[in-house]
């Protein structure tokens, strides 16, 4: 019996083309050893938890740089807890201003949001941590 | 996770509990005793047919997956999909991108799709392949189809283990002598030439043709056909479904034809030198052998470690 890798969705909610962040997390994930599923552009809230629920993933990873996140991202947030995936961390990146990020990480179920310059390594580190917390937990 | 446990999901995959699929099929992954339990509890029940799709990267696998689950959904029918690509052999982690090319396809609660890295096994790849296969069809899935990485000896070894085996070849790549090397035809149940909307299909529709009419046994009922589909204009579709339909039910009254066997022997070689390979590195000479990496002849290296392992005396898991 072994351990398999952190697996981790990548999607990209809403109606924004600019996907070259996502793709950069994406590979910067499966060079550090995760399964990563990337779903592409133009995903629902409802695709992506549909995509999350069948991969059984353990982290929701959000790219978004349309300026609807305070309408997506706590929708996605919900929708998983709905279908029974509260386990999932979700972690979101793209252009969200502070304050808006302050809120979704206190209260819409967002665990972590990284913004534009961040080192890979930052959120390598945080979703091990977090996936072996909650892993230990289940 | 307790047997109890195990037993449970099994009840909750076969009541096509979506959730319970998806952990099953990780528990897949993960391997262990967990899966033996699982396969006990869940083989012999569904009767869905595994149909692996084949061909080298570029030539339409994940398109031609595609447009045949929404042919098979108009028809009523639910459809499982297992979606392989490779793993990275340097981090062990893995980019899995067949979703992009599905995206028709997403959100439809009659399809259940699953990514699988490789993990760059061989016999492995297929054993796991097989067992997911089966919990998609004892979840009620009337159809699996196994998408393959496209490339490569853990490619075989997954066809090895479908009802069905689909090649796809595209139009224009290579000539048809890329096909006979890599003994891809030989096992093929059903050919599709993609981008068929390309001026230069109908050149390779002709060729494939000509060269399955070369390789058709006087025993081997079957006559495999050479289909045109192009996903762009979605044409010819219909036909493909019509012939994997036709080829699970041909099965039925004909489970033994030479063919079968053959692929069936392949299997057992590669299962054999894969268990085989895994047992070896078990041995503590495995690790002394690594060391001497490059100093002495591998093959000198093998033969000791084929000793040790013979006089080590083989022992289950």
């Amino acid at each position: 019996m072994s351990e398999v890798p952190i697996r981790v969705l990548v999607a990209k909610p809403g109606l924004d083309g600019h996907d070259r962040g996502a793709k950069v997390i994406a590979r910067a994930l499966r060079d550090a050893g995760m399964d990563v599923i990337y779903t592409g552009i133009g995903q629902t809230p409802h695709m992506i938890v549909e995509a999350a629920l069948q991969e059984d993933v353990d982290v929701v990873g959000l790219s978004i740089l349309s300026g609807a996140h305070m309408t997506l991202l706590p929708k996605v947030a919900t929708q998983l807890r709905e279908a029974g995936l509260g386990h999932c961390v979700i972690v979101a990146g793209g252009i969200i201003p502070a304050e808006d990020s302050a809120l979704l990480t206190s209260q819409y179920g967002i665990d972590a949001i990284y913004g534009p310059g961040t080192n890979t390594d930052e959120i390598v580190a945080f979703i091990r941590a977090t996936v072996a917390a909650r892993r230990a937990t289940s | 996770m307790n047997d109890a446990t195990v037993q449970q999901l099994a009840t909750d995959v076969r009541r096509g509990d979506r959730r319970a699929l998806a952990r099953a099929l990780t528990l897949i992954e993960r391997g262990g005793a967990p899966v033996r339990s699982l396969r006990q509890a869940l083989s012999g029940y569904g009767v869905g047919s595994l149909v692996g799709i084949t061909g080298a990267p570029g030539a339409g696998k994940s398109s031609l997956t595609t447009v045949i689950t929404q042919e098979l959904r108009q028809r009523g029918m639910q459809v499982g999909i297992i979606a392989v690509d490779p793993s990275s052999p340097l981090s062990g982690g893995s980019l899995l991108g067949d979703r992009i090319r599905m995206y028709d396809l997403a959100g439809d609660s009659g399809v259940f799709i699953r990514s699988m890295a490789n993990r760059g096994q061989y016999g492995g790849l297929a054993a796991t392949t097989l067992d997911a296969a089966m919990l998609m069809r004892a979840a009620g899935f009337g159809m699996v189809l196994l998408e393959t990485v496209g490339a490569g000896q853990s490619d075989v070894a997954v066809v090895d283990v479908a009802d069905t085996v689909l090649l796809v070849e595209a139009p224009g790549m290579g000539d048809e002598v890329q096909s006979i090397k890599a003994g891809l035809l030989e096992v093929a149940d059903v050919i599709v030439v993609s981008k068929s909307d390309r001026p230069d299909a109908p050149a390779t529709l002709q060729q494939l043709r000509a060269l399955v009419r070369m390789q058709m046994d006087a025993d081997d009922v079957w006559s495999v056909p050479v289909l045109p589909v192009s996903a762009v204009q979605h044409t010819g579709v219909a036909g493909v479904v019509d012939a994997l339909v036709g080829h699970a039910q041909w099965l039925q009254t004909h489970p033994a034809t030479w063919r079968q066997q053959r692929r069936q022997l392949l299997s057992l070689q590669r299962a054999l030198e894969a268990q085989l390979r895994d047992a070896v590195q078990q041995l503590p000479g495995w690790t002394t052998a690594l060391t001497q990496l490059g100093q002495r002849d591998s093959d000198a290296l093998a033969r000791q470690l084929l000793e040790e392992f013979v006089v080590s005396g083989f022992t289950k898991e």
